[in-house]
């Protein structure tokens, strides 16, 4: 399998803390990759430097054989990249399907298109029976689940995940979990995500990532980083074994 | 084409318009010239309000400068006809782009430098008073003691050359905001709308989501600046005359923003609704405080600015929105 994404020695200093050190790591087609970490390990600067918002200090991030370190993150989008925000940030005075149509009018110039394409990702998310509904009076979960639609909308190759279960019930991570993994398998959609509930990155991932302090401490199968001694001190805790 | 325009709108609101349509198609038959001047007057700030709308409702950029696209169409047509003969029309032609292009390089200032919010509003007073101060000294377009258009008395409306009756200039304005409207509901259900739409939302989760934020941003300054100042070259032919300070004044930029303001940011009837409100009722009270022996300068502004503060207040989503939902007007989706 080829790497879609490949993240090489990358770095990000803020003023003189060293927020992300040089990690690296290969997010191959078609996987499900995870990066956990105890709060202010540098998960989600790592992520905002591969979505764009950041630009790298050093390193080097390539995806499908291109860099696109330093991209603003409406070109890194274009390219295939999707996002979600860690809080939620939806179209608040727009209606469900209307939020979800503007990611589809990434690549189609047709609203009627646009809105077709919509309506699949709605309906896959179970939020089309909430289609009319302004965003802004959506609960907690619904507003998780549409952010994902909006980037699936924009038909990316790469989704990016960031703590999309935080503050949810089990039944509904549950739920998301079932609609990621179907996403997986049957349209074989590449997903990074950044996550604190276990229970969803270890029913997800089939291969993770483990940052302390901006430093890679781990990687590999779930399996193994849990065993890890390392990541059981830094941040698993020895009850979680 | 007419079918898609009119999807998802109640049957009584399109009734309803048509009748208001056709009220305001014969209201200068029976309007004296009184009436008639302030009906022009509210037409006016309805197509102003709904070219600012563009850039504010649609695409949440905040201009307090608005004077300044009417102030340049008014000057370039005017002084085009008064230094080449060169009919309206064609200084149209002229001034739209020129107010478009004005429109770009505060766009492009601010968009390029970050300048957002607050800060771009003060930017965009900024370079209405640059304007206004230049044109003080512009002795070409007559400077600070004003430009004048040629007047006479003339037999017939010469509509080629903006030679006429009140009453012509009426119709005019009033297909304008029947195209701008026209216009404005074509933009927003075409993708160009729901770009502007999430720009306005959140511009973060628009660039997110593949949004080339500043070509929206400057896509939407040159259309509000350009449709802003046909406003002008209107304002120039039928008072026939110019002020620096009054048309590119601060004033003028504060009318200009109020409609939309009460009667509703972003929506469509909102302007026009909020310009009829303002106009007829500062009228309204004008004649009634003439009647009771009262006059007293100043009362139109105060009157704006206590109404201002009730819309603030009472409804802040101005009054069209709480209109149409109080009356089942509101659009509905499939």
């Amino acid at each position: 399998m080829s790497a879609l994404l490949s993240v090489d020695g990358v770095s990000k200093r803020f003023r003189g803390l060293v927020a992300v050190d040089r990690v690296s790591f290969e997010v191959p087609e078609g996987a499900i990759f995870a990066v956990i970490g105890p709060n202010g390990a540098g998960k989600t600067t790592l992520f905002n430097m591969i979505a764009g918002e950041l630009s790298p200090d050093g390193g080097a991030i390539a995806f499908a054989s291109e860099r696109i370190d330093g991209l603003a993150p409406d070109q890194v989008c274009r390219r295939g990249i999707g996002r979600t925000f860690q809080l939620v940030r939806p179209f608040p005075a727009l209606s469900v399907e209307d939020n979800v149509i503007v990611g589809a009018l990434l690549r189609r110039n047709n609203v009627d298109a646009a809105r077709a394409h919509a309506h699949d990702v709605l309906r896959r998310l179970d939020l089309f029976d909430k289609r009319g509904q302004r965003a802004s009076g959506l609960t907690l979960p619904d507003r998780k689940r549409l952010e994902v639609a909006r980037a699936l909308a924009t038909d990316p190759k790469l989704l990016l995940l960031d703590e999309v279960m935080a503050g949810l019930r089990p039944t509904e991570t549950d739920r998301i979990v079932a609609v990621l993994r179907e996403l997986n398998r049957e349209t074989g959609l590449t997903i990074l995500l950044i996550e604190h509930v276990m229970r969803a990155v270890m029913a997800l991932a089939s291969r993770i990532l483990v940052l302390h302090h901006g430093a890679a401490i781990a990687e590999g199968s779930p399996e193994s980083v849990v065993r890890d001694p390392a990541v059981i001190e830094s941040y698993l805790g020895v009850e979680a074994v | 084409m007419i079918a898609r325009f009119i999807e998802g709108v109640p049957r009584r609101a399109l009734i309803l318009s048509a009748i208001l349509l056709a009220l305001l198609l014969v209201a200068p038959l029976f309007a004296g010239d009184y009436v008639l001047t302030v009906l022009i007057l509210a037409l006016y700030f309805s197509y102003t309000g709904l070219a600012w709308n563009i850039m504010m409702g649609f695409a949440g950029q905040l201009s307090l400068g608005h004077a300044l696209y009417v102030g340049l169409g008014a000057y370039t047509a005017a002084a085009l006809y008064v230094h080449f003969g060169v009919g309206p029309w064609i200084g149209l032609m002229a001034a739209a782009p020129i107010a478009g292009l004005a429109g770009a390089f505060i766009g492009f200032l601010a968009f390029r430098f970050r300048v957002a919010g607050v800060y771009f509003a003060i930017l965009t007073i900024a370079v209405a008073e640059f304007a206004r101060v230049g044109f003080e000294h512009l002795s070409w377009t007559g400077a600070s003691a004003g430009l004048f258009l040629p007047v006479a008395q003339y037999a017939h409306n010469d509509l080629w050359h903006l030679r006429g009756h009140p009453a012509m200039f009426y119709y005019i304005l009033l297909a304008a905001i029947v195209l701008a409207v026209v216009f404005s509901r074509a933009l927003l259900q075409s993708r160009i709308g729901y770009f502007w739409l999430a720009i306005r939302e959140d511009e973060q989760a628009a660039r997110a989501s593949g949004i080339d934020t500043f070509r929206y941003k400057m896509l939407a300054v040159m259309i509000s600046a350009a449709m802003t100042s046909f406003a002008g070259v209107i304002y120039a032919f039928y008072y026939n005359n110019l002020f620096p300070d009054q048309v590119f004044g601060i004033e003028q930029s504060i009318l200009i923003i109020l409609a939309p303001f009460v009667g509703g940011v972003g929506t469509l009837f909102g302007p026009i609704l909020g310009s009829f409100v303002l106009e007829t009722m500062a009228e309204g009270l004008r004649t009634l405080l003439a009647a009771v022996g009262v006059d007293l300068p100043g009362t139109n502004q105060l009157f704006f600015g206590v109404l201002l503060l009730f819309i603030i207040i009472a409804l802040p989503e101005g009054v069209w929105p709480w209109f149409s939902r109080r009356f089942g007007l509101q659009e509905r989706r499939k």
